[in-house]
């Protein structure tokens, strides 16, 4: 252990440290004001870490940090990959703890722990991010999930208990399958570590009886896929997502669906593109397969949603099955496998944006108008202009209309997956589109009820600064992403360059 | 050698049984001794894999603390008292399971081994370390089949070392871990109190 170590994990640190002093402050004063002050402006520190990581990197040129005798790199990587998350997970972080002002008042005496918990979820996946090594893996998941199991529950009614003991139970569920997989894989190898798995698969990769060259793996591989499916929320793991969404605290749930997910996609990249890499990348078709079922089912069910948040429950249901699309890109043409990866974090980041604005103006509009039915969004436009746009805005971007960020995403896994070369590919191309077709006709409805129906109540809809402030944010972010890519996709192309050994 | 497999088999009855009893059995409270009595007997597979100190470690924690507190709860929660609620996904979690089992069972029969254990000298050494927590003499660890130089590097270790070692990051987080659940759990039972 030395102070290099401290070094590397001081992000790390510094959030699950702002985590405490954060439930400290809240035995302090009652004043929400000043615990989201604290909260947001901490988060400075750990971005600040990370940025000063990342800038160690730039001036080496080195892909990932490194030092003789570290401990903790034995069991993680702080790379551009890592650094990557760690900026978005603090971003959404940060723009949820904004908008929870308003909210938390509902939660009344729980709001410290509200914010504590969701640094230590935040902490949870900076650590999975980079870990590449599975215990440390499992761990982080289990620090992701759990605090998240808890605030689920944080409403005083049923639905929301109901919601909070459906995600732990699952969840236990999803870890204990994904335990076996692990435990398949170690019994295989010899080894929790990704770089040591790999080699192990490859002195030992031979063309046996089954796919992967042995029972084993395949049946590791399924596994970890479910367990991991149920942090993707993709389909077939998909039962949990409704009941969630629909019940939880919706602040909660903004996070949920994209902070958590986008470390789950991390850690499916990082498994497979590091650890079965020998396994020459045959595993895309299970991906595949689980891609075109999240979209399809994800769209169709949603049609038929009248809840708002069960509605966008659906959503990222289908949203994870284009994701999925572009980590099933393994290899192009050109032999080059970061296409693939790129596009999925590429995409991630414009999701971030998409879905953070569309649920930042539920959550306004809910706390007003307390329903989150849609038809009680009808006229919305004359109650709340800025909010009505916004939503309008997120829900142009979530389809993969122009000039959105989610637009070029689309483009990218879809070009990724055609470039692979695999007719398979094309033909989940094709169920994509057609997917995102049918996905129009929901967001659109939403469209309609909020600009064109004339509204039931004349009463306004406002919010306070501090959720104004977030939802501006993460506005300028769907369509400064529409306007300049190439910025981040440059950013996304350096950091997945690790994952190819780089 | 007879002996081991007498005492082999007669553990794995045990095991099998008891969580068969765990899911099957309506009254809670037998259920959780049922679970204590597997606690037990997989505690006696770490001594037949020459792992004594998960052995007591086992029986000390599964048994001493988590069957108990199972047990407290059970006692001072008056719904649970009636038993297990007949439920309706019985049977297909059932044939659920039972195929996840049968293909579990099926990989650990044809599934190869050895065929990696090359591979991972360095973590047959690790393993080894693992298992011995005190100084682990050099007999032993020859006989686990460590070359002489690896005999060496491992003597003197042990699991203590792995977790303030090369382990020490998923340690700590473990620890953040049972904050966050203690932090949850505090708030939620608080909240109730309303």
């Amino acid at each position: 252990m030395t102070a290099y170590d401290l070094y590397l994990v001081s992000p790390l640190l510094a959030l699950a440290g702002l985590a405490m002093m954060v439930i400290i402050v809240d035995l302090l004063t009652r004043r929400t004001g000043l615990l989201v002050g604290v909260a947001f402006v901490g988060l400075a520190a750990p971005a600040a870490l990370s940025a000063w990581q990342l800038a160690e990197l730039v001036s080496t040129g080195e892909s990932r940090l490194s030092a003789q005798g570290s401990v903790v790199l034995h069991t993680l990587s702080i790379d551009r990959f890592s650094l990557f998350f760690n900026f978005l997970i603090l971003a959404a972080a940060g723009l949820v703890i904004l908008v929870s002002t308003d909210y938390s008042r509902r939660m009344e005496r729980l709001q410290g722990e509200f914010f504590g918990l969701l640094l230590l979820s935040a902490t949870g996946m900076m650590l999975l991010v980079s870990a590449t090594e599975l215990i440390t893996m499992y761990i982080a998941l289990e620090l992701t999930t759990l605090p998240l199991a808890a605030m689920a529950a944080f409403l005083p009614n049923g639905r929301s208990s109901e919601a909070g003991m459906k995600f732990l139970i699952i969840g236990a569920l999803s870890s204990a399958l994904m335990l076996y997989g692990m435990a398949l894989i170690y019994g295989f190898t010899g080894s929790t570590r990704l770089d040591e798995i790999a080699a192990a698969l490859s002195a030992g990769a031979s063309a046996g009886a089954f796919p992967f060259g042995s029972m084993a793996v395949l049946l590791a591989i399924v596994l970890l896929l479910a367990g991991f499916g149920f942090k993707m929320s993709a389909a077939p793991f998909q039962m949990w997502v409704p009941d969630v969404y629909e019940g939880a605290p919706t602040p909660m749930v903004a996070f949920l669906s994209v902070a958590s997910k986008a470390a789950a996609f991390a850690l499916v990249l990082r498994v497979f593109y590091v650890g079965f890499d020998a396994l020459g990348g045959d595993w895309w078709v299970l991906l595949a397969g689980l891609a075109a079922l999240s979209m399809t089912i994800g769209n169709l069910v949603a049609i038929a949603q009248r809840n708002i948040k069960r509605l966008f429950g659906y959503s990222t249901i289908a949203h994870a099955g284009y994701i999925l699309v572009g980590v099933a890109a393994v290899a192009s043409v050109d032999g080059t496998a970061t296409f693939g990866p790129s596009s999925v974090l590429f995409y991630l980041a414009a999701y971030t944006a998409a879905n953070l604005t569309a649920f930042f103006a539920i959550v306004c509009i809910g706390n007003r108008i307390n329903s989150d039915e849609i038809a009680d969004y009808s006229g919305m436009l004359r109650r709340a202009p800025f909010l009505a746009i916004a939503l309008g805005l997120a829900l142009i971007a979530l389809i993969g209309v122009p000039p959105t960020g989610l637009f070029f995403a689309k483009i990218y896994v879809f070009a990724a997956a055609i470039n692979t070369g695999e007719s398979l590919m094309t033909w989940l191309v094709i169920i994509g589109v057609v997917n995102s077709a049918v996905s129009a006709y929901y967001y659109l409805r939403i469209i309609k009820v909020m600009f064109l129906q004339t509204p039931i109540h004349t009463e306004r809809v406002g919010a306070s600064w501090p959720v104004n402030v977030a939802l501006g944010i993460a506005t300028l972010a769907i369509l400064w992403l529409g306007v300049a890519p190439t910025p981040l996709l440059g950013a996304a192309e350096r950091a997945v360059s690790v994952l190819s050994g780089g | 050698m007879w002996f081991e497999q007498i005492v082999f088999w007669a553990l794995a009855a045990v095991a099998i049984g008891g969580a068969l009893g765990v899911v099957l059995v309506r009254d809670l409270f037998r259920a959780a001794l049922l679970l204590a009595t597997v606690f037990v007997a997989v505690g006696g597979f770490y001594v037949m894999m020459n792992a004594e100190f998960l052995a007591v470690v086992q029986i000390l924690i599964y048994v001493g603390a988590i069957a108990v507190l199972f047990i407290f709860g059970i006692m001072l929660t008056r719904d649970v008292q009636r038993g297990n609620a007949p439920n309706r996904l019985q049977i297909p979690a059932g044939v659920i399971s039972a195929l996840l089992l049968a293909a579990m069972v099926f990989t650990a029969v044809t599934t190869d081994w050895t065929t990696l254990a090359g591979a991972g000298r360095e973590n047959q050494a690790q393993i080894a370390q693992t298992q011995a927590v005190g100084i682990p003499d050099a007999t032993e660890l020859t006989r686990a089949g460590l070359s002489a130089e690896e005999v060496e590097s491992v003597a003197g270790s042990g699991l203590a070392d792995l977790l303030i070692g090369d382990f020490v990051l998923p340690f700590e987080a473990v620890s953040l871990l049972l904050l966050a659940a203690a932090i949850g759990g505090l708030a939620l039972a608080r909240g109730r109190g309303r």
